[in-house]
């Protein structure tokens, strides 16, 4: 996978944990939501180390500053920024 | 307190300028219905919700809307970069462009600034829940407007997605309201008892 694929499939991942997420506040005891939950959290994690290790990190909190001779959490181009990103056009949900 | 994680919640890159879009998209960035209206209403009424579901539900759903406030900021700023000077007076965007440049600033597509007037936290569970089931249904319709005046695939997926979030949301606060209505021991849920 390169940097585009890795990153969206992490953004998908990490998507269905928001989801989820909320679902579960208002629904605590259902336990097939849970189970889905821990799975897609244990996904991400691996593809989020994953890609920090190849790309940089992508929190600043919490995470490990590899490079001893640089801040590398400035290094990757912004969210915002077309640089950073992918355009998913013609497959969102319509 | 936050943490901030590089990444958009759905990712967007918008190849082509267009000073007609930049002009409208603000809307839901700064408007009475946009993203960081719905992030301030929500992070202001968690403070007095009752109930851990609803508590939980204004939390997370404030928090996501921050990752909101981000995507629309997004879109208005790849909608502006490389636009020539008669594109920008085509499309009437001079009084924006003469105040802001092409910062983003948070105001309505008439211009009018972000104001918090848009918005309640009334102290009242029942009240804040029906004003936030509200506010979800009004960002749904701006942002079916919006995709009616957007013919750009790189805009129309952002816009849809984020539709989509508005309907998710709406459902889970009337799931926070159920909670809220038990919890106050009503069998209508249109007044609160104050016992």
């Amino acid at each position: 996978m390169d940097q585009a694929q890795l990153l969206e499939k992490l953004m998908e991942l990490d998507f269905m944990a928001v989801d989820l997420g909320l679902y579960l506040n208002t629904h605590p005891s259902e336990t097939e939501a849970i189970a889905a939950y821990r799975s897609v959290i244990t996904a991400a994690d691996a593809l989020r180390m994953k890609y920090e290790e190849a790309y940089g990190p992508l929190c600043s909190f919490r995470s490990y500053a590899a490079d001893p001779q640089y801040w590398q959490w400035i290094n990757a181009p912004w969210p915002w920024q077309k640089g950073a990103n992918l355009s998913l056009a013609g497959k969102e949900c319509q | 307190m936050w943490i901030y994680e590089k990444k958009l919640e759905f990712p967007i890159k918008i190849k082509n300028p267009d000073a007609r879009l930049a002009k409208i998209m603000i809307e839901q960035y700064g408007g009475p219905d946009g993203e960081i209206g719905a992030a301030l209403r929500y992070l202001s009424q968690k403070f007095s919700m009752v109930t851990p579901q609803a508590q939980a539900t204004l939390n997370d759903i404030a928090t996501e809307e921050l990752a909101h406030v981000e995507m629309m900021g997004t879109i208005v700023s790849q909608l502006t970069q490389g636009l020539t000077k008669d594109q920008l007076i085509a499309a009437g965007l001079e009084p924006y462009y003469v105040n802001h440049g092409l910062g983003v600033y948070p105001s309505a597509a008439s211009g009018v600034p972000f104001s918090a007037a848009a918005f309640q936290s009334k102290g009242d569970p029942i009240t804040d829940l029906y004003e936030d089931m509200a506010a979800e249904q009004k960002a749904r319709s701006t942002y079916e407007y919006l995709i009616d005046l957007t013919d750009d695939p790189d805009v129309l997926a952002p816009l849809r997605f984020l539709r989509e979030r508005e309907i998710v949301h709406f459902q889970r606060f009337g799931e926070a309201l159920e909670y809220a209505r038990d919890h106050l021991n009503q069998q209508r849920y249109f007044f609160m008892n104050r016992k």
